[in-house]
């Protein structure tokens, strides 16, 4: 008897930390992967690097938090490496064009920025359509829309690999921007907000930290604001709910058709977003800013144990995978890796993150119904 | 007689080539309990999606309460007084009771002065009173109905009908997976909401459950209405004949 519930109580320990290694099995990831490229890369671990890193992410992260969104509805969406690509053009293009046409930088980057951003929501609002009304399957629609998206983009730069160009004041404000940081550590001085000193001595410039690069901190906004929505909003339930048993959804009066149009719209919102801070990061537009980044926005959802069958997902699960994706890349470059094998390792880590899952999803089925 | 809430005349639906409901007429009175019966096929969930608005019908006109709601949408139907336990439950596994209980009615609160967020604790709570009227537990309701068994769902769909105070709620054989006390359980809810008033549509293959509640049959056949019979015109042996079809020939 005595033994009985001894050995049951083990099996309980066994079986929650079985379950906290499933579900979080991508920090323990993280975490181990950060240790061992600190040991093996020389200047893996230092804060600047930990900065870049993140800078890096932003754009897998931004890309899958609206993939996220896409995903949980049990649909796909292969289009936003060019939504970001099309969105770094727009941007580019139009800041350049307006401030050499003789308007003032700030209201010609404004402008600018949301054409950008309204552009990126037409691949969008026409894959939405095309997936919620016309009922084409959202791997077909997007896919179509890829190639639709990439040609518009390659219009747009009138078949060039950038828009370049850019007259030299705005160039200043982009890379101030892009590539900026909000609070800075300078040995000697200490922590300097906004902007980096100027005239600092070399060997005190490579000491330098940025340690809240405005791009991570735009990209922490939309985390926090999309985390939000889908968490404690309405918007958010619908979403899963829809993921869970469309029919269910539809039975229980919430409008399908037009919630999915509203997540293609958010996926290629959340694209355009990361492709205008494409184009502030390198001060130009590039129609294929996105093209690489599209499997990886792919791999940080399912890293971050979001389900590929729908109904279930976490916007921090989805950065989690961005910045795994990052530190691997980073590392791997760190170790002299030829790049061309970041496609595999990060292949072979989506494969492995699905495995996981599966295991996971296996475990609770086993254990619900041993009661 | 008693007034007519829910009226539906001609009503027409086809699957392609598959005619499934070939011009029904269908009434139901104020505080009735009507038993839909016929074979597997005959046209019942169809009737009633098409009531509930899942499906538009192709020709007929359904009216509730003097209102037109044909072709209308589920949550308009909703929002009429119409709620529907359906055969397959249509409940959304992956989330938890009370969400499933508001799901597309989700009660929200507002928090920092301007945002909208969903009230999770007050759905969990409502739930459990709920499913309290029901006498049915559920041990953890922050469970995801995956994690449930198949009474326990049923008993959620059954729960998220009836929490509405609805005007005519409409149940596709929703004891088909209960065990014997919760069958009794839910044929006493029936009675109890008979006697509040509550107009009742039960589809049910079983013979006993329908003839304990039924105030009056209707049988469908092959998508047509072969049978309405009110009570004390109907016993087994009468409503098996006419589901079989051999009612016509006998009479
Ligand atoms: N969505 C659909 N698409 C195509 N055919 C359908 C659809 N729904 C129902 N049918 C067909 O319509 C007919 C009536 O089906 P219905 O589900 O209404 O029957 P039922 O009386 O509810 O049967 P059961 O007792 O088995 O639940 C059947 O022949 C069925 O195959
Ligand atoms: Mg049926």
């Amino acid at each position: 008897m005595a033994t009985a519930t001894a050995s049951k109580s083990t099996l309980n320990t066994r079986d929650r930390l079985l379950d906290i290694l499933a579900k979080g099995w991508a920090y323990f990831f993280l975490l181990a992967m950060v240790l061992f490229f600190s040991a093996t890369g020389p200047g893996f671990f230092s804060v600047n690097n930990f900065s870049n890193i993140l800078v890096t992410s932003t754009l897998v992260a931004l890309m899958a938090i609206g993939q996220t969104y896409v995903v949980i509805t049990s649909g796909i969406d292969l289009s936003i490496g060019w939504t970001v690509g099309l969105a770094s053009v727009v941007s580019a293009r139009s800041m350049r064009d307006l401030v050499n046409g003789g308007m003032d930088i700030g209201p010609a980057m404004l402008l600018g920025v949301s054409m950008a951003l309204l552009v990126s929501l037409i691949p969008g609002i026409i894959n939405g359509i095309l997936i919620a009304r016309v009922k084409v399957p959202a791997f077909i629609a997007t896919l179509g829309m890829y190639g639709i998206v990439r040609g518009a983009a390659f219009l747009l730069t009138d078949g060039q690999q950038v828009i370049g160009n850019l007259p030299d004041g705005l160039r200043e404000v982009l890379r101030a921007l892009g590539n900026g940081s909000l609070l800075y550590y300078v040995p000697e001085q200490g922590f300097v907000w906004f902007a980096r000193p100027d005239n600092l001595p070399p060997q005190v410039i490579r000491g330098v930290a940025s340690l809240l690069p405005y791009p991570v901190i735009v990209t922490a906004v939309v985390v926090v604001v999309f985390a939000f929505i889908l968490g404690r909003t309405q918007f958010g339930r619908h979403t899963y709910a829809i993921g869970g048993n469309p029919d269910a959804a539809t039975r229980a009066g919430i409008n399908v058709k037009n919630h999915l149009l509203w997540i293609y719209v958010l996926s290629a919102f959340t694209a355009g977003i990361a492709g205008v801070m494409h184009s502030f990061r390198f001060t130009a537009g590039a129609p294929q800013a996105g093209e690489a980044a599209l499997l990886q926005s792919v791999a940080a959802v399912v890293i971050g144990g979001t389900s590929l069958f729908g109904g279930e997902g976490k916007i921090s699960g989805a950065v989690i995978g961005a910045v795994i994706i990052g530190v691997l890349q980073t590392g791997l470059v760190i170790l002299n890796v030829d790049s061309i094998w970041q496609f595999i390792v990060v292949g072979v880590v989506i494969i492995v993150a699905v495995l996981v899952n599966q295991a996971q999803a296996a475990l609770e089925r086993l254990r619900t119904t041993n009661g | 007689m008693a007034e007519i809430i829910l009226s539906a005349t001609g009503v027409h639906k086809h699957f392609g080539g598959l005619i499934a409901l070939n011009s029904v007429d269908f009434q139901v009175e104020r505080g009735e309990v009507v038993a839909l019966l016929g074979d597997n096929g005959a046209g019942k969930s169809t009737l009633i999606k098409c009531i509930s608005g899942v499906y538009r019908p192709e020709g007929g006109h359904i009216s509730f309460d003097g209102q037109d709601i044909t072709g209308r949408a589920p949550s308009a139907i909703r929002d009429a007084g119409i709620e529907t336990i359906y055969q397959d439950l249509a409940l959304a596994e992956n989330l938890d009771v009370g969400a499933n209980v508001f799901l597309g009615k989700e009660k929200k609160k507002t928090i920092l002065g301007f945002i909208r967020v969903t009230d999770d604790d007050y759905m969990r709570q409502e739930a459990v009173k709920v499913l309290d009227r029901l006498d049915i537990h559920i041990p953890s309701l922050k469970q995801r109905l995956v994690n449930l068994s198949g009474g326990q769902r049923q008993a959620v769909a059954i729960a998220r009908a009836i929490y509405w105070n609805a005007r005519l709620v409409i149940m596709d054989e929703p004891t088909a997976a209960l065990g014997v006390p919760e069958q009794r359980k839910v044929l006493a809810l029936v009675r109890s909401l008979r006697d509040q008033g509550i107009p009742i549509i039960l589809i049910s293959h079983t013979m006993t459950d329908v003839l304990e509640v039924a105030d009056r049959c209707v049988v469908m056949r092959r998508g047509r209405v072969a049978a309405n019979l009110p009570k004390g015109q109907f016993d087994a042996e009468i409503l098996v004949k006419h589901i079989v079809g051999a009612g016509d020939l006998s009479a």
